[in-house]
């Protein structure tokens, strides 16, 4: 008998504990997109540690429940179900694919959730598709190719090839880099248009005709193992000979690192140059994150981190768990984060997380970036009334 | 485009056609022997790329590079052989096309493997040495490496055609392909037999990734970007025939080359984007070829199924106990929201939605005797239909009856051509039309939404409950599958199993077998399809891989884990697999090694299928 009661108290202490935790449901393709990902949950999970060990949220513990997705929207929706019925998660977080980041998108809008899209770049979420529960925080396609239209436009080319991964974002990118640089550069040509399916660049034959219509500069929204074949096959074929090249995305480490000596040097790109970013944020970033892991950052870490002091933030200023109240606190929301101050835009739920650019350099046989500066979000955000014009009123 | 642009085209082209044909040999020469459509063929590649570049970097040097090629594809091949040994030699009896879901259970352990050996970044490997820089041609400049590819593949060709031709093993390895049976009663050691052809095969699969060092980086996503590639050339090449292999492979690469070199071309005042059809073209090449030719470019027509009798189980005509088994599991199954809390409902409507696609697919695979491998076609078609019409405005009643329709028309055109051919080249020719369906949803942004999809596909009020739309389910989902097992208790569905059986004697019947066969598409096409709207209502949002190949696969698997010549199969298969996928991937980072893992364990413990396996462990006790 008084080991049965022995083990009720604990049972009951164990719920009571559980009840003062706040919950939070977290969701990504980890199985799909490891390379980005298994750093983006060390993020996280450092970002918990010391949320936690500070005491938690006005005095409650963080607890995240992280389920893998499968990578598909289909199962995306039913761990989100989970997540929110099943295991009482007050708000979601995660995403990766744009296809599974809106559908996720939708769900927070049907169920009456928070979600917070850490890595899903579709400007759709917060413009066409955007809904008043769901907010996110990298810099968008279009903001990330704004970010990088101030160096083509300088570089004065005027004959520009394209490309860029056959799906939503490859698309966008192309359009927006399209549209903006000749609004900027009126007498700009596009001489040729490459759009290879995601993961299956036939790099030699893809080379070959960017080189065939004789191109000044290159824009590419490629990444992964289609960048790695691409940047080998046009260092062998000389396509990027005198050539000023503008790939998106390529200076994050996940993608950069894997090039190693093959690196194009003078390229510019977006990234994280995560060795030489001096601000003390940062600095102190780096430092628990390398004492955490052994390891350095990725882009994937800070994602993973930012994404959970935000909603560390969130769940404070609302000082409630009631999504109404959530929703309240993330409009205008400002974060702390290794980049610095951010803000939650109250007009489109966009953060003004910014990104870095720079021009690739090989040192040591490794990829870095060099002349590198740090672009906000704010900037590179078209004006308000065009975004109250795109997205549907809440 | 220059001349000299298109003569380097075209020896890009090449390069790509000789990797290719790496891949298809190896896998033409294990299905025409073991008869096992390895699903595995893309991940051993992927692990000889990784293992490659491994030994190249532990070896260093020159002589590393060179080393490596060979000894990443001996490590490949005796990996091919373990697998084989411990797993498939215990299957082959089993009925045909179930040594598929072991090779599925085979490519989960090996990704996860992969992930935990090398990690999840890509890993770029070195450029060859001596051949690292680029040769001049016409004055543009072409990799020293593809030119190598292109010398290697003839020179393999003819080392493999030797091999077959002259040495003993070769004789025995063709009389095999020609009649495994006849061979083994012969007295030749067919256990031996079928390792020696599954290793040399995993080998040339895996001398394939190596050879891809100096091109690309290892990565965990190759495995399924090769393995579709490398049944596309064989299947257009034509089963067992390595110059239709060979063929087909530079048809497949200069092709695509060709789309690239193309590039944008102004026709009729738009721009038509040739290299965005890359997507599909290979399919698109596979589907006019099997249209054209239904054995392929070189392949002959088979020899009569070699389908060991004993395991030929007859699906029994459900009788009143049945009905009344499936009755009350179907009241069972209601009263499911009553008992558990709301995620079991959300999982119970998936797997009800699962269920009845499975249903749909074993309506085909069971007593059509057909296998589509491409079957979330007709899934895709109604989901799409149930979102397009939903968006319109469509009352939910109204775009649930409207779905099936659509796909029952899309099963009537694909069935019209895909029931002239037969075995594995059918189930491609489905393939094949699922992945242009799945490309036009893609690229139609106007319309599907492109690549993103389809969003806010809302229940109608009375049905926006989680247990009231599970229940909805269940009526929809539970007439559909009555009315197809009703379909098999008629004379149809006899006339059915007859062309399955046999089709001569059912053609001396009066039984026009190939029209029975043809109209069971779009009967198993409606149910799939309703399966497809009901999918799209219950998540809300729909995007192309509701009719990608991964969903077809599942498909395969749900069917097959269930019990191929069982009626209560599929429906067990689409509960297991689901709900073991939704169990194992809360509890564990590597939930593919596990999954996996059980579901070899699984094809082990029951050859004929769980349903299957109990069903005869029953009948034998009694």
């Amino acid at each position: 008998m008084k080991r049965i009661l022995a083990m009720l108290a604990l049972a009951l202490a164990a719920s009571a504990t559980q009840a003062q935790t706040i919950r939070i449901g977290e969701m990504n393709s980890y199985k799909t997109f490891p390379a980005f990902l298994e750093p983006y949950r060390k993020g996280w999970q450092l970002a918990l540690e010391e949320v936690n060990a500070a005491g938690g949220v006005n005095g409650r513990k963080l607890e995240v429940i992280s389920r893998d997705d499968n990578g598909n929207p289909g199962d995306a929706v039913r761990v989100a179900e989970e997540l929110a019925s099943r295991e009482q998660a007050v708000l979601l977080m995660g995403g990766f694919a744009s296809n599974v980041g809106l559908a996720l998108s939708d769900f927070a809008k049907q169920r009456r959730i928070v979600f917070l899209a850490a890595e899903p770049l579709t400007d759709k979420l917060v413009w066409e598709g955007g809904n008043r529960y769901t907010f996110r925080l990298r810099a968008s396609t279009y903001m990330q190719t704004a970010m990088l239209i101030p160096e083509a436009a300088r570089a004065r080319k005027k004959r520009w090839a394209l490309v860029y991964p056959n799906y939503e974002y490859g698309q966008a990118a192309a359009a927006a880099f399209k549209k903006l640089l000749k609004a900027r550069q009126p007498d700009v040509e596009f001489v040729a248009e490459q759009a290879p399916p995601l993961g299956k660049l036939d790099a030699g034959a893809v080379v070959q005709a960017l080189a065939a219509a004789k191109p000044d500069a290159v824009f590419s929204a490629l990444f992964g193992p289609d960048l790695a074949k691409f940047v080998r096959e046009g260092n062998t074929r000389g396509l990027f000979r005198g050539r000023e090249v503008v790939n998106l995305l390529a200076g994050e480490p996940e993608y950069l690192d894997p090039l190693k000596d093959e690196t194009p040097e003078g390229w510019i790109v977006t990234g994280y140059p995560w060795a030489d970013i001096a601000s003390p944020e940062h600095r102190r970033f780096l430092d628990a994150y390398r004492a955490r892991w052994n390891d350095y950052p990725r882009l994937g870490s800070v994602v993973g981190y930012t994404s959970l002091m935000s909603v560390a933030a969130a769940l404070k200023k609302a000082d409630d768990t009631d999504t109404e109240k959530l929703v309240a606190a993330f409009k205008g929301l400002p974060v702390g984060t290794p980049f610095g101050r951010i803000t939650y835009r109250a007009l489109d739920h966009q953060s003004t997380m910014g990104a870095f650019v720079g021009r690739l350099a090989k040192k040591d046989g490794r990829g870095v970036m060099v002349d590198w500066v740090y672009r906000e979000g704010i900037a590179y955000l078209p004006p308000d009334d065009e975004v109250r014009r795109l997205r549907p009123a809440d | 485009m220059t001349f000299a642009d298109l003569l380097v085209q075209l020896v890009n082209g090449l390069a790509q056609a000789s990797t290719l044909f790496l891949l298809a040999s190896g896998l033409s020469l294990i299905f025409g022997v073991t008869r096992v459509v390895n699903f595995a063929h893309g991940s051993f590649t992927m692990v000889g790329l990784y293992a490659a570049i491994a030994m190249a970097e532990r070896l260093g040097g020159a002589a590393g590079f060179w080393l490596a090629l060979p000894l990443a594809a001996l490590a490949v091949g005796v990996l091919g052989a373990v697998a084989e040994m411990l797993i498939l030699r215990r299957v082959y009896q089993a009925p045909e096309l179930f040594q598929l879901l072991a090779t599925f259970g085979l490519v989960l352990v090996l990704k996860d493997a992969a992930l935990w050996l090398w990690g999840p970044e890509d890993i770029f490997g070195p450029r060859a040495p001596g051949l690292s820089g680029s040769v001049e041609l016409a004055g543009l400049a072409v990799p020293a490496w593809d030119l190598f590819l292109i010398a290697l593949a003839p020179l393999l060709l003819l080392a493999l055609e030797a091999l077959l031709a002259r040495t003993r093993w070769g004789v025995l390895v063709r009389a095999a392909t020609e009649d495994r049976h006849m061979v083994g009663a012969l007295g030749v050691n067919q256990a031996w037999l079928f390792t020696g052809v599954f290793a040399l095969g995993s080998a040339l699969a895996g001398l394939a990734g190596a050879l891809q060092m100096p091109r690309e980086p290892a990565s965990l996503g190759l495995d399924l970007v090769t393995v579709t590639d490398a049944f596309v050339v064989v299947v257009i090449g034509g089963l067992g025939s390595l110059r239709g292999a060979f063929l087909a492979a530079a048809l497949v690469g200069v092709v695509k080359t060709l789309c690239f070199a193309l590039g944008g071309v102004e026709m009729g005042g738009t721009t038509f984007n040739f290299s965005k059809l890359t997507l599909v073209v290979e399919f698109l090449l596979m589907a006019l070829t099997l249209v054209l030719r239904p054995w392929g470019l070189a392949g002959r027509a088979p020899a009569a199924a070699q389908e060991s009798p004993a395991l030929v189980e007859w699906v029994r005509v459900p009788g009143v106990r049945f009905a009344a088994g499936a009755g009350a599991a179907l009241l069972a199954a209601a009263a499911l929201p009553l008992l558990a809390d709301e995620y079991a409902v959300v999982l119970a409507t998936d797997i009800a939605v699962f269920a009845l696609f499975a249903v749909s697919l074993h309506f085909l695979m069971g007593p059509g005797g057909m296998a589509p491998f491409g079957h979330a076609a007709f899934f895709g078609v109604g989901a799409y239909a149930a979102g397009l019409l939903a968006q319109a405005a469509w009352p939910m009643a109204a775009a649930l009856l409207a779905a099936p329709l659509a796909a029952a028309a899309a099963g009537l055109a694909v069935g019209w051509f895909c029931v002239r051919l037969s075995g594995v080249y059918l189930a491609m020719l489905t393939l094949a039309f699922a992945q242009i369906a799945w490309s036009v949803a893609f690229q139609w942004d106007d319309v599907t939404g492109g690549s993103n999809g389809l969003v806010g596909i809302r229940p109608a009020p009375w049905a926006a409950d989680k247990a009231h739309f599970y229940w909805l389910v269940l009526v929809f989902g539970g007439t559909a599958l009555a009315l197809l097992w009703r379909v098999l208790q008629s004379p149809f569905g006899f006339a059915l199993r007859a062309a399955r059986d046999n089709p001569r004697r059912a053609q001396a019947l009066g039984i026009d077998a190939r029209r029975v066969q043809w109209l069971a598409f779009p009967a198993a096409a409606a149910a799939a399809g309703l399966a497809g709207a009901l999918f799209a209502y219950s998540k809300g949002s729909l995007s192309p891989e509701a009719m990608g190949i991964a969903r077809s696969v599942d498909g395969l698997v749900m069917v097959l884990l269930g019990g191929l010549h069982t009626l209560a199969g599929p429906v067990a298969g689409a509960a297991l697999f689901t709900w073991l996928q939704d169990e194992i991937i809360r509890r564990t980072d590597y939930w593919r090694l596990i999954l996996g893992a059980v579901i070899l364990l699984l094809v082990i413990a029951f050859p004929r299928g769980v349903v299957g396996g109990l069903r005869h462990a029953w009948k034998e006790r009694s």
